[in-house]
């Protein structure tokens, strides 16, 4: 097992403060000062101003197919992600490696050339595209192409939260309920579930962070016909060229989106780790020993 | 579990809403694709047709719009973007549909009167109020103290057309003085405070990040920013020599035939010419052919004398080609 370590930074009350200073000013500068930014430009002109631009219908219409997107975008990838990362660390097999280096593309490639890639392929000219044009199957500037290149974009998040748990945690509680007789959903269900679980919410979480907030790749593949295929991301930068305060209105709901999810997050997580104190306090005492 | 059913029923929900909203309550639906700028025109323009449609035949038609760059557009197009009709500012972006593709018919610039270009426009400036720097004439553009903004020749039809006017005019001063008239260009160019990708990017350079003396776009969004702003902020100024700037339309047959759209598709473009359509485009500040609205608005658009692509570089694919790909002149001018 390997052994967590914990860093313990001197305690000296000096460093400590400066240090948690320092932190909280570069956050505030960072994260804080922008995003209150955004919401002041969408109030700018009161609220009834920014209900206004919201209820607009297209700006609905963006609202919802970004939320159809990423509905569609996140079950999609957290079963890829499962497989996956089941895949590679329970499984011995040529080109194992190399899966986990594939994986990573859509990390390492511009969102941009993701697009491009798609258009390529399933574009009118491309090579299976030409056979989807001869049928009529419209997939690229509809919203089938915008899912396409979400899931592509999004599909390592939950498979790399998860392998680093499932490599570290091994096989050995899943081999001793296969012996116990479990069958293969039960062992998922009981043993191997409850182990990652928070890795997987964590995944699903970025992985919906990032499907709504997805501009590059879409951008490419939507051909941004309002209230069709023009996402809340696309739906902003449309605004922000005609009239700044409508945009930063959308710009305050996909901002909104982010913050709702990291409370979702929170709550659970509290909610958790409220249940595991409860429950049993003796694997935190073993984790201690093992630290220290 | 409970915590993910609550996370993902208003996403299901969504789902249902957002399928319903794709269904389109109207007969006929019709996708026209278009350039940056056009989007308050085509706003207005797609209620008026819907009604003169339903007085013509009975049916509703619902008109959906996609706007960037007409070469992005184009581009889209090629790869499958199913517009029906096309409604852009330059014509080897239309040109190359068929070409490249043979989406449009080869005689679409026939198929529609004036070279299938229902309005048009020419190339004009906007100072800041007062006109402090001046500025009446290309010749001013050069001058040291003025600092340009105009969209980038490469990424944008709209700043083509800008070095092409002022191209115009320098053969015009210095006639066949090839080394005078590249010395004008060099200078002009060297007087380019930003070079945006779009004409909307120059048009937020200028006014809200209030760089540059002067922006050179189209007379249309010239004199709407003017409107928008109110008299005393800006100020037109028409060059008395400028390029003709038409905007060509056509019906992209290949995806019209296959949506069932190619009657409705054909007339959409063709009511552009009736006089109210004629009418709510000069609202828009285009030039129009009618010749009732014209006198109408005589007043509002100056005499200029226009000058077309064909005189002043041979036509659009040796502009191309000759001034604005890789390597040829507008790169060996901005070299320095």
């Amino acid at each position: 097992m390997a052994a967590k370590q914990s860093h313990r930074v001197g305690d000296h009350p000096l460093v400590k403060w400066t240090l948690i200073i320092v932190t909280l000013l570069l956050t505030s500068i960072l994260l804080v000062v922008p995003l209150v930014g955004i919401f002041h430009q969408a109030f700018a002109l009161g609220a009834a101003h920014y209900w206004a631009s919201i209820a607009d219908s297209y700006t609905l219409h963006a609202i919802l197919l970004t939320l159809f997107v990423a509905a569609l975008t996140v079950p999609l990838n957290l079963v890829f992600g499962i497989m996956l990362a089941w895949a590679v660390t329970r499984f011995q097999f040529p080109g194992r490696k190399l899966l986990m280096t594939l994986m990573d593309i859509p990390f390492a490639v511009s969102p941009v050339v993701a697009g491009l890639l798609y258009l390529l392929l399933y574009g009118r000219n491309g090579w299976i595209g030409s056979w989807l044009d001869e049928h009529s199957i419209q997939l690229m500037f509809a919203w089938p192409g915008i899912v396409m290149v979400t899931v592509f974009v999004t599909c390592p998040f939950v498979a790399r939260e998860l392998i680093p748990l499932m490599q570290q945690h091994g096989r050995e509680e899943e081999e001793a309920a296969v012996i116990l007789g479990a069958s293969g959903w039960q062992v998922f269900r009981r043993v191997t579930f409850p182990n990652i679980k928070w890795a997987l919410l964590y995944g699903v979480i970025l992985t919906n962070a990032r499907a709504v907030g997805e501009f590059g790749a879409v951008s490419v593949v939507s051909g941004s016909i309002r209230g069709e295929t023009n996402t809340l991301p696309l739906h902003v930068q449309l605004l922000y060229q005609d009239e700044s305060v409508a945009a930063f209105a959308s710009a305050s709901l996909l901002a909104g989106i982010a913050l709702l999810t990291l409370i979702i997050k929170a709550l659970v997580e509290w909610r958790q780790s409220r249940q595991d104190k409860l429950a049993n306090a003796e694997p935190l005492v073993v984790a201690d020993k093992v630290g220290s | 579990m409970l915590n993910k059913s609550r996370f993902f029923r208003p996403l299901f929900g969504a789902l249902l809403v957002s399928a319903s909203l794709q269904a389109s309550a109207a007969d006929q639906s019709l996708l026209n694709t278009s350039y940056d700028i056009a989007r308050e025109l085509f706003a207005s323009y797609n209620p008026m047709f819907a009604e003169h449609w339903k007085e013509e035949t009975g049916h509703t038609v619902e008109i959906r719009q996609s706007h960037a760059g007409s070469s992005k557009q184009a581009l889209a197009i090629l790869q499958g973007l199913p517009a029906d009709v096309v409604t852009f500012n330059q014509v080897t972006d239309v040109q190359v549909l068929h070409d490249r593709g043979n989406l449009v018919s080869a005689d679409w610039k026939s198929q529609f009167p004036n070279g299938s270009s229902p309005y048009y426009s020419t190339t004009a400036f906007l100072v800041r109020q007062g006109n402090p720097k001046g500025i009446d004439s290309w010749a001013d553009l050069v001058r040291d103290d003025v600092r340009i903004v105009f969209p980038n020749p490469k990424t944008s039809g709209n700043g083509r057309y800008t070095y092409l006017a002022a191209l115009g005019y320098a053969q015009k001063t210095f006639g066949d003085d090839q080394a005078k008239i590249d010395e004008f260009m060099k200078t002009f160019l060297s007087h380019v405070a930003v070079f945006d990708t779009g004409g909307r990017g120059a048009t937020t350079t200028f006014v809200e990040r209030k760089i540059g003396d002067v922006l050179i776009t189209f007379e249309s969004e010239v004199n709407n920013i003017r409107d928008q702003y109110s008299d005393d902020q800006y100020e037109v100024v028409v060059p008395k020599t400028s390029i003709l700037a038409e905007f060509p339309v056509a019906v992209v047959e290949r995806n019209a035939e296959r949506n069932g759209t190619t009657e409705v598709a054909h007339e959409y473009l063709n009511y552009l010419y009736s006089e109210p359509a004629q009418r709510l485009l000069a609202g828009f500040n285009y030039r129009v052919h009618n010749e009732t609205v014209k006198a109408e608005v005589a007043d509002r658009f100056p005499e200029v004398d226009l000058l077309t692509v064909e005189d002043i570089a041979g036509g659009w694919p040796e502009a191309m080609k000759n001034i604005f790909s890789s390597g040829a002149k507008l790169d060996q001018l901005q070299r320095r």
